[in-house]
């Protein structure tokens, strides 16, 4: 795992500012195939502009993105998702007026690269496997917050990725809704499908990733088994400190 | 026009695809129907009938250009008048190299699609307000170049030969048709476009350009399409216009009065929606009909009209259509079913 020519993405050096702030200071972090990596990190701590440089919605000013052993650093967002990179948005962007079938079938016909029938099957087992299909032919602006989740997720494996980003996907929902998505991305593992997971709640990504990596001010500042980043005394006084008080779970 | 192919479910896999009720099929039937009652009309009413009809063909064929450009690709363009006034020009140019006026719409709409691909260059590099203005500076330009052009006759315009001989109903009747076949090429051109892959891309596009772009949707590439399409469309539009005119004139063919006659169409019959612009079309020519005398009112009225709509009306005419009946007369979805059901 810890050759380097397995890795299925790599950051090298990546920095990123907007003005005085900066979400990215020569940031490394690499991810292999299959696994699942969870990233914590105060707000502000980099996490969401991170996934916007792998995604390619923002270009770092310096550094390098590699994914699949080629460098992505230039690509444009719409190839990136061709090439197996999925993700998901913190809020939900469903296309609100489209039914969720026609949403997922966007991915799996641009994304994918399927065509007629086997685009249908596609979105259609994707719908299954996300539990949506009851709701296919509703449109996406009529859906609650857990469909909403559901379906920014749908989308995503509907352009058959090698490497899912997903950006809390737990926040916002009850404790049987979380779980019910931890069953999910845990089914993303099985099938061989690398995650990076962003989240607050702890206890939803320790139930579920290989590693943990905790980011504050733009850098990477624990990498390691979600035991030992935990446990980890920068760790515990950058997030943990905080996420006690608002997340009961965390203990 | 045809739908056979894609009613017939296509069964595999456990999953089936449906594209049209049979509610669209009556819809489209009747759409085809009054397409043929239209064709009809020069044998049974009076001239005045159909020349005043080339009119509502012209403004349904710049709205629905306007509603795909602006409604699916999210380019609220005030400079579709550019591409009117490289139109009706191209006609007048094309007849004075010998080529049939009502041939020189299609030539029109030709040249007017090559010309928006260096436009588009310009104009893509501007984003929302700035596009909007940014066209119409554009628009601004070709004008000026065809004043500045002396072949072109200058800023006093030029007359269009090669009509000459034709006799008075007989031209009438022509330039019906040529309006009539203009406005359902460009709104079947906007059903095709919209039902194919393109049209699923680009209906994502109009809802979130992001999201689209991180389910592999090229968005820029999708936008220029619609856009080239668009400026076809408009180019035949402002063909037309030349043809029924029998003259240019580069103030009046270049006025951004025709951008703001698309928008009003568009919003008040429904931005983003195929059928939209038929029925914003209908009502604001009727609007002109009955109260072109009122002068001043009649402008005031107009706008009046336009910001109500857009206030409690937000979805048009044909939005709120959809929201009470469900009826699209043009089919662009996907319904999903289990081939084991039903």
């Amino acid at each position: 795992m810890t050759d380097p020519t397995h890795h299925l993405l790599e950051l090298r050096g990546v920095t990123k500012r907007f003005g005085k702030v900066t979400v990215a200071t020569d940031l490394d972090l690499v991810v292999s195939a299959g696994e699942t990596l969870g990233i914590v990190g105060p707000n502000g701590a980099g996490k969401t502009s991170l996934f916007a440089m792998i995604s390619g919605d923002l270009h770092p000013d310096s550094g390098a993105v590699l994914f699949a052993g080629r460098d992505i650093t230039g690509v444009s967002a719409h190839r990136r998702a061709r090439l197996g990179l999925g993700r998901t948005y913190q809020v939900p962007r469903p296309f609100e007026k489209m039914t969720v079938f026609e949403n997922v079938l966007v991915a799996a016909t641009t994304g994918a690269g399927t065509r007629g029938q086997a685009a249908a099957t596609l979105a259609g087992e994707t719908l299954d496997r996300t539990g949506m299909y009851d709701v296919a032919n509703r449109v996406a602006g009529s859906l609650t917050l857990l469909q909403r989740k559901r379906l920014e997720l749908a989308r995503a494996l509907a352009t058959r990725p090698r490497l899912v980003l997903l950006d809390e996907v737990a926040g916002g929902l009850t404790d049987p809704e979380v779980a019910e998505l931890v069953t999910l991305v845990r089914s993303l593992h099985d099938t061989g499908i690398a995650v990076v997971w962003i989240e607050h709640v702890v206890h939803a990504l320790t139930a579920t990733v290989d590693r943990l990596a905790c980011l504050a001010g733009g850098r990477v500042v624990a990498d390691g088994l979600p035991a030992d980043v935990l446990a980890d005394p920068t760790v515990r006084e950058l997030y943990l400190g905080q996420a006690v008080a608002t997340d009961e779970d965390v203990a | 026009m045809s739908t056979t192919r894609e009613t017939a479910p296509r069964v595999s896999g456990g999953f089936r695809v449906r594209r049209d009720s049979r509610l669209s099929r009556y819809g489209m039937l009747g759409l085809v129907a009054v397409c043929i009652g239209l064709a009809g009309l020069p044998y049974v009413v009076y001239e005045s009938v159909t020349s005043s009809l080339v009119t509502l063909f012209v403004l349904i064929a710049m709205a629905s250009m306007w509603n795909l450009l602006a409604g699916f690709g999210g380019m609220a363009s005030i400079g579709q008048q550019a591409y009117v006034g490289i139109g009706g020009y191209t006609v007048i140019w094309a007849a004075d190299q010998g080529i049939n006026p009502f041939l020189g719409i299609a030539v029109a709409a030709l040249f007017s699609a090559v010309l928006a691909v260096p436009t588009s260059l310009l104009a893509f590099r501007l984003r929302g307000d700035y596009f909007a203005v940014g066209t119409w500076v554009i628009a601004e330009v070709y004008r000026l170049l065809v004043i500045k052009s002396d072949s072109l006759g200058g800023p006093s315009g030029r007359a269009l030969t090669g009509l000459s001989d034709m006799g008075l109903t007989a031209r009438n009747a022509a330039t019906y048709w040529a309006a009539l076949v203009v406005a359902v090429v460009c709104v079947a051109a906007g059903y095709l476009l919209l039902r194919g892959r393109v049209g699923l891309s680009l209906t994502a596009v109009r809802d979130d350009e992001i999201a689209a772009r991180a389910a592999g949707v090229d968005v820029t590439t999708a936008k220029r399409i619609v856009y080239l399409v668009s400026a076809a469309g408009c180019g035949a539009a402002g063909g037309v216009v030349v043809v029924d005119a029998l003259s240019i004139q580069p103030t009046a063919i270049f006025s951004v009065q025709w951008s703001a006659y698309m928008i009003f169409i568009v919003v008040i019959g429904g931005i983003g929606y195929l059928e939209g612009p038929l029925l914003g079309a209908v009502v604001f020519f009727a609007l002109q009909q009955y109260l072109a005398d009122y002068g001043t009112w009649y402008l005031i009225l107009l706008g009046v009209v336009a910001a109500a709509s857009a206030v409690w009306m937000p979805r048009g005419l044909w939005g709120q259509v959809v929201h009470r009946t469900g009826l699209r007369l043009f089919p662009v979805g996907y319904r999903l079913d289990r081939t084991d059901q039903q």
